[in-house]
């Protein structure tokens, strides 16, 4: 069994971050925990604080004022935690790339795990990249 | 003053899905005063459509917000379409309204299930968005996303909906009005609910015409104010309907007028549906070669309310200056009235009573004097205020 398998042998537990999003993709991650999708069935679910995730999903460009909020989480989190990029926005700035409070694209900022592109990206895409993720 | 105790909630907090910074000055249990930040989502969306041609800036309005992303580029497109005056074919009109139609269905059952969350009632919630889900599969099979649905252009729609979609939509139509009777049960005579809702976050229409407020939460205090009715675009005058009011402008009451506000959205898709079938013509864009110097004005109306769009042109193939008013600009300070004097745990339902959108409402805004049209608060006016502080006190 290798240390991945040791660490997240148990329920995932996420932890979503919007860090400047248009909503989209936060309505798509609530939408995995609604009844067709329904992650909870695997345990998954979201917690309040990242104190308690496994996983940390961030969508959204990172703005210049939102930076420091994401760096602050991204220490109070239990390490070690996979960070998940969700749509097009934190990979790499997508449509707002050009914009004048765009800080960075999210991996210049944390590590960054797992991207998922889209935008948004579908339920069906946003678990199939956490369980990529897992099986790799 | 009497002592306060300060309760923050956010930027990043449990119960906002987006980043936003309230304070709660109390007293005891009662909320005295609201202060919120805004700002975290500030993407510089006005400044980057000035870099895109017209047709690009679609695409760029449609993610101001990922919830109302049909209302933005509607309004957009009643802007640009004003400069050179299209007229935009038959055909368009109707499948424009099917698509802004969808979205106030697919918005409204997004926030009666955060409502009821918000609340306590899982079970409304996980509903609601159960019985969302095939409006988003229509959304798909329509204009090919889930979201931001890419749909509009200037002179009219990019897709046609054909006579086996019609029948599809009107399937998916008819199965959402017998579950709509089922959650508007489950809402409507739960008397838990009642308890909870009624006479929290009381809006009369003073405090409306005050605040400016737009959409189901002027609607709700009686004020009956609709950009569909009181300005007709696309094919709002050519079907039947009717504005839905309530004159109690609580909680509950906003509740009531997202619900059968529904209805009618399903009313007006029905008309349009049948529109469609029976025009024969295949014409669904109207060519506009350019786009002439001068100043285009459109509104529509969102699932929260008026969204306004400015756009200036100066004959090039791009917009020299494009503003933004989201609904929500004007219905979030409503919550200081409607928050204050009620308790710490309603003042989750009594904020979130008006949808607030705050990635909408994360526009520049600049304050002029009234009197000389001066712009006060400037960096320099703050710079120069805090510099003659430090004058006063070296004194």
């Amino acid at each position: 069994m290798g240390l991945k398998e040791k660490i997240f042998k148990k329920s995932l537990w996420l932890f979503h971050l919007s860090a400047g999003s248009c909503n989209n993709c936060d309505i798509e991650i609530l939408d995995c925990l609604t009844p067709r999708f329904d992650v909870e069935r695997f345990g998954m679910k979201l917690v309040g604080s990242v104190r308690h995730a496994d996983v940390l999903l961030i969508t959204g460009i990172v703005t210049r004022k939102t930076k420091p909020r994401v760096l602050e989480i991204y220490e109070q989190a239990p390490k070690p935690i996979v960070v998940v990029a969700v749509g097009a926005c934190p990979i790499t700035g997508g449509i707002f790339a050009e914009g004048y409070n765009f800080a960075g694209p999210l991996d210049k900022v944390i590590p960054v795990d797992v991207y998922i592109p889209g935008c948004p990206p579908k339920p069906e895409a946003i678990l199939a990249g956490i369980v990529k993720f897992l099986n790799k | 003053m009497a002592k306060r105790t300060i309760v923050p909630i956010g930027p990043y907090h449990p119960l906002l899905e987006e980043p936003e910074f309230f304070k709660l000055y109390c007293d005891g249990e009662i909320v005295k005063e609201v202060v919120w930040e805004t700002g975290y989502n500030h993407r510089g969306i006005e400044k980057i459509c000035e870099s895109k041609t017209f047709e690009q800036v679609f695409y760029v309005v449609e993610r101001v917000c990922g919830i109302c992303s049909t209302s933005h580029p509607f309004a957009y497109a009643n802007a640009v379409e004003s400069i050179p005056g299209v007229e935009i074919p038959l055909r368009a009109k109707y499948i424009r309204s099917i698509v802004g139609e969808l979205e106030r269905v697919h918005s409204h059952l997004l926030w009666v299930g955060l409502a009821g969350h918000f609340l306590g009632y899982n079970t409304v919630f996980m509903w609601a968005w159960k019985y969302r889900e095939p409006v988003l599969d229509m959304f798909e099979i329509i204009t090919g996303n889930r979201n931001s649905y890419a749909m509009f252009t200037i002179g009219g729609v990019r897709r046609d909906i054909d006579n086996d979609k019609i029948s599809q939509l009107k399937k998916v139509l008819d199965f959402l009005k017998t579950k709509l009777d089922l959650l508007v049960g489950a809402v409507m005579d739960d008397p838990v609910i009642h308890a909870r809702l009624r006479g929290v976050g009381v809006l009369t229409a003073e405090d409306i015409h005050d605040f400016g407020a737009v959409g189901p939460t002027a609607r709700a205090s009686g004020v009956a104010i609709d950009v569909r009715q009181d300005d007709p675009y696309a094919a709002y005058d050519m079907v039947d309907w009717k504005v839905i009011t309530a004159p109690e402008g609580d909680v509950f009451a906003k509740a009531e007028v997202r619900l059968l506000e529904m209805y009618e959205s399903i009313k007006i898709m029905e008309q349009c549906l049948e529109g469609l079938r029976k025009d024969s013509s295949n014409e669904i864009r109207t060519k506009v070669k350019e786009i002439p110097a001068g100043i285009g004005i459109g509104h529509a109306e969102a699932p929260r309310g008026e969204v306004f769009h400015f756009v200036k042109s100066d004959g090039s193939n791009r917009p020299v200056r494009h503003k933004i008013r989201a609904p929500s600009f004007t219905c979030i300070p409503t919550f200081r009235k409607s928050c204050v004097g009620g308790t710490i745990a309603d003042a989750a339902i009594a904020t979130a009573a008006v949808d607030p959108c705050y990635c909408c409402t994360e526009r520049m805004a600049q304050a002029y004097d009234i009197h000389t049209g001066r712009q006060i608060f400037s960096m320099k006016d703050l710079i120069g205020m805090s510099q003659r502080k430090t004058e006063e006190l070296k004194k």
